[in-house]
C-alpha cells in the first residue's frame, strides 16, 4: 500500500485553497494595520475588511451592513441564539429548534433552558427532515425564535428552509438558520428564503479556520455578543482578524462562483459511492434523505460492525472518514442525529460518514468501492451477531 | 518481512508510556489506543484527575504517542464496559457479595474486547503496562503468567482469568523491570509523565463511595435491615447490605461495647451478620468460575499459595476438587475475612497457577 491519503471529511474541515491563501498573505507582515486606525495603513485594512463583507453579503443576497464577522461558526450560532433570547425576552421566552442541530445550537439552547427559557426540539422523520406541521403546532404566543439548520452536518439532509422562513415571517417570529454546511453547496438567498439570521464558517468552504460570520437582517433586535470597542458596529468587539476575514471573503466568492460545477462533480462521486456500496454490501442503509442531501455527503450504517473499527481500518489504508460514534471528541454515545432519525443504538454505532470535496477523484471512489467491502466483510467475520445471521440463512 | 504489529493500551501513565518505548525498541510496530470506557456526567467528577481512563488520560496518552511517533486511537468501549463491569459490579453488591471490577474489566474489556478489535484490524498482539510477565513454558507447552521482577508492584492477581489464546497474543513489556527502572527510562526518554502518581481506586467511582454510586445508578432499592449476631439475635439496624463487606469494622454506625466485625452478608434475608474478631477467620472456602493457566485443570490435593484479595498475603493451602467446576481451598491456617465475590488466586512460587471467584 502506498502512502496515498484520501481525504473524505470535508464536512469536518477543508484545506485552504491556494488562491485564498494568496489573498491573505499580505495581511500578515505588510498590510497589518488595525482596521480601526485612522492612518493610511489602517484605512487600507478597513477597506479590505469591508470588501470581504461585501463578498459575503453578495453570496447570501444580503446587504453588507447585515454581515458581522465572528471567530467561528459556533460563535455565530451562540450569538444568534443567546443574542435574540436576551434582546427579546420581554416579548417571550420560547425558542423552537430541531433535534438534529449542531452542538453549538443544542448546547446554547440547553444553557438558555437553565436560565429559564423554554425550548422545543422538533423531531425529524426517518430522512432527517423537520415537519412544517410540527413546527406550526409548536408555535406559541411566547415564541421569539425558530432556529433550524440549513443542512445537517452528519446525514446531509437539507431542510425546507424556504417554507420555514415563509411561515416564520408570517408569524412575525425571528428565523435563524445554521448554514455552516450549506454555504458553497446550496444556493442561498436570505431575501427569498425569509431568513433573519444565518451562521456560516469559513473553513467549511476552503477558507481559513478561526473565522465565521453571522448575517443579521436589518431591524432584527439582537444583543451585542462581545462588549468592547466599536468593531462590527459595536456588536462584536475585538480587533478584526484581518487575514481571516479577507480569506473568508475570497473563499465565499469562489464557492458561490463555482457552485454549479462543484456540486455536479460531488454529486457524481456521491452517487457512485452510495450506489456502489449498496450493490456490493448486504445489510447496510443510507442515512439522510436519498436526494435532498448535501452533494458531497455519504452516510451509511453497516449492520453488525462498529463504525469505529471501520474508521480505524480505513485510516490504516489512508482514508480519512468520520463516524457517528467518534469518541476522541469526548462523547461515547451514538450520534444524537442518528438516534433522532430512529436508528437503534447498535446500528447508529456502525455508521460511516464520507464527505467529498474538490480534490477527490474517480480513482478515490474506485478505491473505496474496492476496499470498503473487504474491510466490512473482515469485520463482520469477527462479529458473533453476523455469524448467527449467516447461519440462519 | 514486515514487523509485527501490536496494539498497546495506553493510559497516559508512566507504565504504559514506557511500555510503548520498550516495544518500539524491540522492533514492534506499535499502535497506541486508549479504551474509553466511562464518562463522568457530573462536573465534580470532571475536575478530578485520577482514573486510568479519564479524558485527561486521553490527552496524556495522545501526547506520549505523538512524542514517540506512533499512531494513536481512542476506542469507544463504553457499552461493553457498562455491560460486563458496571452491571456485574452492581448485581454482585445486591447479592451480598463484594466484586472486584478490575478483574472483570481485564477479562472482558482489556483482553477479550481489545483483542477482538486488534485481531479484526489485522494486529497480531495486544500489550499493556501491567507488572507481570507472559512466557511460553517449553515443558508444558502452555503460556504462563509470572509475577514481575518487583513483588511490590505485582499485578498478576487481577489477571488470572486470561486464557491460553489470550496469553499467546499478549505482551507485557514492563514486567521485566522494577517500577524504579521504569521511572528511570521514562526520564531518559523525556516522558513528562514520569512524576504522575499511580492510579488507584475504582475508576468509575470518583469519591470511592460505593453506597452512593449504587443508590444513584441502580434501579434496585437499597433497603435497611437488621444487624444480627451469628446466633441470629438482632443487634440493630443497618443501612442496606450493599454498604458492607466481610471483615468490615468501621462505619457500622452503632457502638456494641466491644469490637464487632461483619462476618457475612445474608442477601436473602437482608441481614448483616456481625461477630467478634475470631468469627471473621476461616480456613476453608469454595470457589467457582475457575480459570487455570499453568495447568490445564486442578489436581485434587495439590499444594498452592493462595491469595484471597488484592491486598492479602499469599497463604499455603491445599486444593480439593469437588465436581467439575468447583474447588474447595483448605488453608493451613485460618484466613481473615474470606469474602464472597472476591477472587482467590493460586501461585506456585512466582507462577500464577489459576484462580476463581469465592462463593
Amino acid at each position: 500500500m502506498g502512502n496515498r491519503v484520501i481525504y473524505l471529511d470535508h464536512a469536518a474541515t477543508t484545506y485552504v485553497k491556494p488562491e485564498v491563501f494568496e489573498t491573505m498573505k499580505p495581511y500578515f507582515c505588510e498590510q497589518f494595520g488595525n482596521a480601526s486606525s485612522i492612518y493610511t495603513l489602517g484605512r487600507e485594512s478597513k477597506k479590505a475588511v469591508e470588501e470581504a463583507r461585501e463578498k459575503v453579503a453578495r453570496a447570501l443576497g444580503a446587504q453588507a451592513r447585515e454581515i458581522y464577522f465572528t471567530g467561528s461558526g459556533s460563535e455565530a450560532d451562540n450569538w444568534a441564539i443567546k443574542g435574540i433570547a436576551s434582546a427579546n425576552k420581554k416579548k417571550g421566552n420560547h425558542i423552537i429548534t430541531s433535534a438534529i442541530e449542531h452542538p453549538a445550537i443544542m448546547n446554547s439552547c440547553k444553557y438558555l433552558e437553565s436560565e429559564g427559557f423554554e425550548v422545543t426540539y422538533l423531531p425529524v422523520d426517518s430522512d432527517g427532515v423537520v415537519s412544517l406541521e410540527d413546527l406550526k403546532k409548536a408555535v406559541k404566543d411566547t415564541t421569539i425564535l425558530i432556529s433550524i439548520m440549513f443542512a445537517n452536518n452528519e446525514i446531509g439532509t437539507i431542510q425546507p428552509i424556504t417554507e420555514i422562513g415563509a411561515f416564520a415571517r408570517e408569524k412575525g417570529i425571528y428565523f435563524h438558520t445554521d448554514a455552516v454546511q450549506a454555504i458553497g453547496n446550496v444556493a442561498i438567498d436570505v431575501e427569498k428564503m425569509n431568513i433573519d439570521l444565518l451562521s456560516l464558517s469559513s473553513h467549511k468552504f476552503y477558507g481559513p479556520k478561526g473565522v465565521g460570520a453571522l448575517y443579521v437582517r436589518k431591524g432584527v433586535k439582537i444583543s451585542s455578543f462581545i462588549h468592547g470597542g466599536a468593531q462590527e458596529r459595536g456588536k462584536r468587539a475585538s480587533t478584526e482578524n484581518l487575514p481571516g476575514i479577507i480569506g473568508l471573503g475570497k473563499a465565499i466568492e469562489l464557492a458561490v462562483e463555482n457552485m454549479d460545477a462543484y456540486n455536479k462533480k460531488l454529486m457524481d462521486l456521491r452517487e457512485q459511492t452510495i450506489e456502489g456500496l449498496m450493490a456490493r454490501i448486504p445489510y447496510i442503509r443510507l442515512n439522510g434523505h436519498r436526494t435532498n442531501r448535501l452533494p458531497g455527503n455519504v452516510n451509511i450504517s453497516f449492520q453488525y460492525i462498529e463504525g469505529e473499527s471501520l474508521l480505524l481500518m480505513l485510516d490504516m489504508i489512508g482514508v480519512c472518514g468520520s463516524s457517528g460514534s467518534a469518541c476522541s471528541s469526548g462523547s461515547l454515545d451514538p450520534s444524537h442525529v442518528l438516534m433522532a432519525i430512529g436508528l437503534p443504538h447498535e446500528i447508529a454505532h456502525g455508521s460511516l460518514r464520507l464527505t467529498f470535496g474538490e480534490e477527490n477523484t474517480q480513482e478515490d471512489v474506485d478505491f473505496l468501492l474496492e476496499e470498503i467491502p473487504k474491510i466490512v466483510s473482515k469485520l463482520r467475520d469477527m462479529s458473533p451477531l453476523y455469524e448467527a445471521i449467516k447461519n440462519k440463512k | 518481512m514486515s514487523s509485527r504489529k501490536v496494539m498497546l493500551g495506553m493510559s497516559g501513565g508512566v507504565d504504559s508510556s514506557v511500555a510503548a518505548a520498550i516495544l518500539l525498541q524491540q522492533g514492534y510496530e506499535v499502535i497506541g489506543v486508549t479504551l474509553q470506557i466511562w464518562q463522568d456526567m457530573d462536573e465534580e467528577a470532571k475536575k478530578s484527575e485520577g482514573g486510568c481512563c479519564s479524558l485527561s488520560a486521553v490527552d496524556d496518552a495522545r501526547r506520549v504517542a505523538n512524542k514517540l511517533g506512533i499512531p494513536y486511537y481512542v476506542l469507544n468501549f463504553k457499552d461493553i464496559f457498562n455491560k460486563t463491569v458496571i452491571e456485574y459490579f452492581k448485581e454482585e453488591y445486591f447479592k451480598g457479595r463484594t466484586p472486584n471490577p478490575c478483574i472483570a474489566c481485564n477479562r472482558h474489556v482489556k483482553w477479550q474486547a481489545m483483542l477482538d478489535k486488534a485481531v479484526a484490524m489485522g494486529i497480531d498482539y495486544i500489550a499493556t503496562g501491567h507488572y507481570a510477565k507472559v512466557m511460553l513454558d517449553p515443558a508444558s507447552g502452555r503460556y504462563i503468567l509470572k509475577k514481575s521482577v518487583t513483588d511490590k508492584k505485582d499485578q498478576t492477581y487481577a489477571l488470572y482469568n486470561l486464557t491460553q489464546e489470550q496469553l499467546g497474543r499478549t505482551l507485557m513489556p514492563v514486567g521485566d523491570y522494577s517500577k524504579e527502572q521504569i521511572r528511570e527510562i521514562a526520564k531518559e526518554i523525556g516522558l513528562s509523565v514520569a512524576t504522575k502518581p499511580d492510579s488507584q481506586e475504582i475508576c468509575f467511582i470518583n469519591d470511592n463511595d460505593y453506597g452512593r454510586f449504587l443508590s444513584e445508578n441502580s434501579d434496585k432499592k437499597i433497603v435497611p435491615g437488621k444487624f444480627v449476631d451469628t446466633k441470629g439475635n438482632v443487634l440493630g439496624t443497618h443501612k442496606g447490605i450493599v454498604h458492607y463487606t466481610v471483615g468490615q469494622r468501621k462505619g457500622l454506625g452503632i457502638a456494641f461495647g466491644k469490637p464487632m466485625f461483619v462476618v457475612a452478608l445474608d442477601a436473602e434475608n437482608n441481614r448483616v451478620v456481625l461477630g467478634d474478631d475470631n468469627e471473621v477467620f476461616s480456613d476453608t472456602l469454595t470457589a467457582s468460575d475457575l480459570n487455570f493457566i499453568s495447568i490445564e485443570k486442578p489436581v485434587d490435593g495439590m499444594r498452592v499459595n493462595a491469595k484471597i484479595r488484592y491486598s492479602a498475603k499469599e497463604a499455603p493451602a491445599t486444593i480439593r476438587v469437588i465436581g467439575g467446576q468447583k474447588i474447595r481451598v483448605v488453608f493451613d491456617t485460618p484466613q481473615r475475612a474470606i469474602t464472597p465475590g472476591q477472587s482467590v488466586v493460586f501461585y506456585n512460587d512466582d507462577v500464577v497457577v489459576g484462580g476463581g471467584t469465592i462463593d
